[in-house]
């Protein structure tokens, strides 16, 4: 047996090798170039952001290549001076801190409610969220766009807000009490024999022990309403929406305002970015968790 | 306690049984404040809009009811016929392709050094939101190849394996001995002679978009043994036409213009005009007639119309592939790394080249995550509304239309609740299927 496999590995480093070897270069050659292809969008966003809107106009964004000189951070300078753009940043900040942390803290409480509590028809409370994590926003939109109105709260922030943090529910949940529930028992009763009640048992054995789950759980929320545009066009207040609303109106003149969305877009990008970047690691997991969403 | 449970299953009525009871002996109270605010939201904003849109979607956008009159508008109108079609080819292509390319690069990656690079610069558009994404590609996408770089590559591939033309708005005048030969060529009226110099007048060519080789155009030298002419632009500037027919010396050569000698409907000749106009074809052009063949006239090549109605929604769709192969990419990298080393290395030891190992052992192994990540990215695909409402340009919006974005017009823009709510049920309705396969898993999960 092992003679064997040494023969077959003898045979494939004859000629395998240089073939593997060859095989290996196109692979790399190959990989290079599919990055390349992938970067190459964003990279025209970002020199076309950094060139003027007459040279814009003039010639695509590769020729800056010839032409470094002609890069300038005029277009960010009159963008930030804009307020319409300043203030809508400011919106989206508005709205997406609240959304993420009240979405964390109350799928928290249920997470752990579903985890560790007892009380009658637990299980079936918990299947029915976790078959609401496949509900399409689209279905609610109209709905719950008559009940603000009624209520007073359409086109206001925390109608938005409200609105994000019910559809991050359901994934918050489901997340968090999976995670929740593998937190060793034994963990729990000492600290119940410790005479810890109910939320300080929450808050100081609970949460610090889900950190990880909390943390993906926070920023793939955060992205997900930072990038949000459809809900924002809808409940947020159109005098003062956030970024990718204030954007999506410019796109309607594109053309002449290059100069202004594609600088527009990078800043709206700057933040998902540095947070991607910064949290790789619990952005794939959060991803990996939310594949059922 | 485990053990105790995983015996017992079969006495256990749905739903899973209880493998953690309550450490703290919890109070209903408790537990009911711990709730609440999720259940009363999820309640009020989730579970009462499907209710709801249920009923509305049977009543009119006045509010009487109609029965499945707005059922019935789905399949007929054609917008929203529009917006069925385009969806179910978007749940066609978009996420079987973004899942091949997620394995393709996944495979690939997996023993290259620098494979996380790669992967972050695949999985990095997953950030960013669709509307940036949007404008990425409106720009990617623009129709001059001065300023789309889609086009620019387009052009410049084009090019280099067909030649552009230089004429492209060449024509015959009015009395000219050439006629239209169909297809944008044009042949002479009657036959030519070996020994008398052929005429072949055009004009329409702007001065500033002559060859710049191009010389004053010569009348050509009868040669007995040989065909020659003459073409050019017969247009004088600022005199009109100088003498009709004949090359004038203000007159500029159609340099390097194709000429062919055509009896019988069979090219026996052909050749290109030098930089006066002037040419000479082989006695066997003798009694043929001369044709500019179409290829002088074709407008330059200026790219794909990406944005234009008949691509718009391969082109959207092509920026969600940017955006979600990442995506596909990671969960089956994941997967992958959990395919057994021993499988793998045993298939190649019997011999399994490459592509039998890849065909044979990886797919079939990795068909659960390869499942998840199909039914995942149609349930996104389904809903898919930022790129298709941010990159088609007003012309070729209505062709771009999908169900979500239909819904939004019809709710928001016509203000037909009726209809609106007949979409959101289909939305609903589809999505049924994937809800009641995680509940099930979630079951399975449980009772384990």
């Amino acid at each position: 047996m092992t003679t064997q496999t040494e023969i077959v590995r003898a045979k494939q480093s004859v000629g395998g090798r240089i073939a593997s070897a060859l095989g290996g270069t196109a692979l790399r050659v190959f990989l290079v170039l599919v990055g390349l292809f992938w970067l190459v969008p964003t990279i025209g966003l970002l020199i076309g952001s950094l060139r003027t809107s007459a040279d814009m106009s003039e010639s695509g964004w590769w020729k800056v290549f010839g032409a470094p000189s002609q890069m300038t951070l005029d277009n960010y300078s009159n963008l930030l001076k804009d307020e319409t753009i300043t203030d809508s940043i400011l919106s989206s900040v508005m709205i997406t801190v609240p959304a993420t942390l009240l979405v964390v803290v109350l799928g928290s409480l249920a997470g752990y409610a579903f985890a560790w509590m007892d009380f009658p028809g637990r299980d079936w409370w918990f299947i029915g969220v976790v078959g609401l994590l496949v509900v399409p926003v689209q279905v609610a939109l109209l709905p719950v766009s008559e009940l603000f109105g009624e209520i007073g709260i359409f086109e206001t922030t925390v109608g938005v807000v409200l609105f994000h943090v019910a559809f991050g529910l359901p994934f918050a949940i489901f997340l968090l009490r999976n995670f929740f529930a593998e937190i060793p028992r034994e963990l729990l009763e000492a600290a119940r024999l410790d005479g810890a009640g109910e939320l300080r048992l929450f808050l100081r054995v609970v949460m610090p022990l889900g950190a990880p789950a909390i943390a993906s759980l926070g920023i793939f929320q955060f992205l997900w309403v930072w990038n949000d545009m459809l809900i924002a066009l809808i409940f947020a207040d159109s005098e003062n929406p956030p970024i990718t609303v204030a954007l999506q109106q410019q796109v309607r003149f594109f053309g002449d305002n290059v100069h202004i969305l594609a600088p527009g877009a990078f800043i709206s990008m700057v933040i998902p970015l540095a947070v991607f970047f910064a949290f790789q690691r619990q952005f794939v997991s959060g991803v990996m968790a939310g594949a059922v969403k | 306690m485990a053990s105790a449970n995983a015996g017992g299953t079969a006495k256990v009525a749905p739903p899973a049984p209880t493998p953690r009871k309550s450490v703290t002996g919890t109070r209903r109270m408790v537990a009911v404040l711990f709730l609440l605010p999720a259940l009363v939201l999820l309640g009020a904003l989730v579970l009462y809009p499907i209710g709801y849109s249920l009923f509305r979607s049977f009543f009119d956008s006045s509010g009487d009811f109609t029965a499945f009159d707005n059922y019935k508008t789905l399949f007929t109108d054609d917008s929203i016929l529009t917006a069925i079609k385009n969806n179910a080819i978007w749940l066609v292509v978009a996420p079987t392709v973004a899942t091949a390319l997620g394995l393709i690069f996944a495979v690939l990656t997996e023993r290259v050094r620098w494979g996380t690079a790669f992967k972050l610069v695949i999985f990095m558009p997953m950030a960013i939101s669709m509307l940036a994404a949007g404008i990425i590609f409106r720009l990617v996408y623009e129709s001059d190849p001065d300023r789309g770089v889609a086009n620019a590559v387009a052009v410049s591939v084009h090019d280099t394996f067909a030649e552009s033309s230089a004429f492209p708005q060449a024509h015959p005048s009015m009395k000219s001995p050439l006629k239209s030969a169909g297809g944008g060529a044009f042949i002479t009226k009657d036959p030519v002679r070996a020994g008398t110099p052929v005429v072949l007048p055009l004009t329409g060519v702007p001065p500033n978009e002559m060859p710049d080789d191009a010389k004053a155009a010569k009348a050509a030298r009868p040669d007995p043994d040989r065909v020659t002419g003459t073409a050019w632009q017969d247009f004088t500037r600022g005199k009109g036409r100088g003498e009709v027919n004949a090359p004038d010396t203000a007159e500029f050569g159609y340099a390097g213009i194709k000429v062919e000698a055509v009896k019988d409907g069979e090219v026996v000749a052909s050749t290109e005009a030098g930089a006066d106009g002037t040419f000479a074809l082989p006695k066997e052009a003798d009694g043929a007639q001369l044709r500019f063949p179409a290829s002088n006239f074709r407008e330059p090549y200026n790219g794909v119309d990406w944005l234009g109605p008949s691509l718009i929604t391969p082109a959207v769709i092509g920026s969600y592939l940017w955006m979600w192969a990442g995506f596909a990419m990671v969960l089956i990298a994941a997967g992958l790394a959990s395919v057994p080393r021993e499988l793998l290395e045993a298939a190649r030891v019997d011999g399994a080249n490459e592509w039998q190992v890849f065909r044979r052992v990886t797919v079939p192994l990795l068909a659960p995550v390869l499942a998840v990540v199909l039914v995942t990215l149609m349930i996104n695909v389904l809903k898919i509304f930022d790129l298709v409402f941010v990159i088609p340009p007003g012309s070729s919006k209505d062709d771009a239309n999908v169900l979500a974005l239909q819904l939004y017009n019809s709710a928001f823009g016509d203000r037909d609740a009726g209809v609106a709510s007949a979409i959101a049920m289909l939305l609903f309705l589809l999505v049924i299927p994937v809800m009641l396969f995680n509940i099930r898993r979630m079951r399975r999960e449980g009772r384990r």
